[in-house]
């Protein structure tokens, strides 16, 4: 299960962020999944509850937002049939994925003590 | 400000926008560099535990011994199993024990090419751990993915692991020869994939028939880099190390040869 390796990824990454701010605290996370991402949202979920303790993610909920994937034709900017062969329904051409393989640390909140 | 006692705490939105994976992916970047710079394929193999990856390799060996150079890193969760038989074909080859992780990253690998002779090399066949989930998200800094599906697996195999597939370059349905022992429809395979991936491209072979081995040779030959290797004399210089660990910019120019048993 790689999920733990994507959590541990994204906790240096908000550690960093809070550090880089002065942040006392890191209230919550905002991440966008994208279904071909090859990141189980529920995986993930459950690695982060396991992994959060004793890091800057340790008080933050973590929202996620699952993007679905979507194709474009790069001749005609057409799509391919739903559940059909990854092809344009207008000229053939092989589609692109457009969205949806995208694993991204979107915004995050942060108690900021006042100076 | 805190709701409670009105006191200096104020909660800031910080937008970061930021993939996650950014660390790997500028390892992988890094690596991509090396293995173009030496000239070297670097090729991931990924697949099921069983689907015939080794086999495959065994068999890429026996056709171009004494004309390719072949190198392989092996991961695996617990033994070196994989990288003893790589050795017995011909092919030096160093595992890469992964422990608890599914997968292989670019750090990993690097680290690996630091303790192996790869510069010199035609090919560098990175055997993934088998897995059809895993690997699929970690760039390792290769030229081109290979993903194998045994032809006993299930037809289905491409729609239950999409991501795996879609990330393929080339898709190997191997051990072929056993089609009329289980009953596999090719034909179905093939247009599953088509429904995961835009343009497939779909190779049947045999490692043990040898059915598919010349077209498999062929593909891989295709790919090889253009132009004269930039590794045949040996350069020295510092691999040093300035930027911040998982910076993955390094103050070397590539394209250059990393000294051996640098760490």
């Amino acid at each position: 299960m790689h999920e733990y390796s994507i959590v541990e990824a994204l906790c240096a990454r908000v550690a960093a962020e809070a550090a880089a701010h002065g942040a006392r605290a890191v209230t919550s996370v905002r991440v966008r999944l994208g279904a071909l991402s090859g990141v189980e949202p529920g995986l993930l979920r459950t690695a982060y509850e396991m992994f959060r303790e004793g890091t800057a993610c340790a008080g933050a909920s973590l929202h996620l937002d699952v993007v679905p994937a979507r194709w474009t034709c790069p001749r005609c900017g057409g799509a391919p049939e739903a559940g059909a062969r990854l092809v344009c329904r207008a000229c053939g051409a092989p589609v692109r994925l457009a969205a949806g393989d995208e694993i991204v640390l979107e915004r995050i909140e942060l108690e900021v003590g006042d100076v | 400000m805190c709701d409670v006692c009105g006191c200096g705490d104020k909660a800031v939105p910080v937008e970061v926008r930021d993939r996650i994976l950014a660390g790997n992916e500028r390892q992988a970047r890094h690596n991509r560099q090396h293995f173009h710079g030496a000239g070297v394929l670097a090729l991931n193999v990924m697949g099921s535990p069983g689907a015939g990856k080794t086999a495959l390799l065994e068999a890429t060996a026996r056709r171009l011994a004494g004309t390719r150079r072949l190198g392989a890193l092996a991961g695996d969760l617990a033994t070196e199993n994989d990288a003893t038989r790589l050795r017995a074909a011909g092919v030096p080859a160093l595992s890469i024990t992964t422990g608890s992780a599914c997968h292989l990253d670019a750090e990993m690998v690097h680290h690996a090419l630091h303790h192996f002779d790869w510069t010199d090399l035609d090919y560098l066949f990175i055997e993934n751990v088998g897995n059809l989930v895993c690997p699929a998200v970690y760039d390792l800094g290769q030229a081109a993915n290979v993903v194998l599906l045994a032809v006993h697996e299930g037809e289905d195999k491409p729609l239950k692991y999409p991501v795996m597939f879609h990330k393929a370059d080339l898709v190997v349905l191997t051990k072929v020869d056993l089609v009329p022992f289980v009953g596999a429809d090719l034909a179905l395979i093939e247009e599953n994939l088509a429904r995961v991936m835009p343009d497939p491209r779909v190779l049947r072979v045999s490692a043990r028939s040898g059915e598919g081995l010349d077209a498999w040779i062929e593909w891989i030959e295709m790919r090889r880099p253009a132009g004269p290797r930039l590794s045949v004399t040996r350069h020295h210089h510092e691999h040093r190390h300035h930027a911040p660990p998982g910076a993955g910019e390094h103050d070397h120019e590539h394209g250059f040869v990393h000294p051996r048993g640098h760490h």
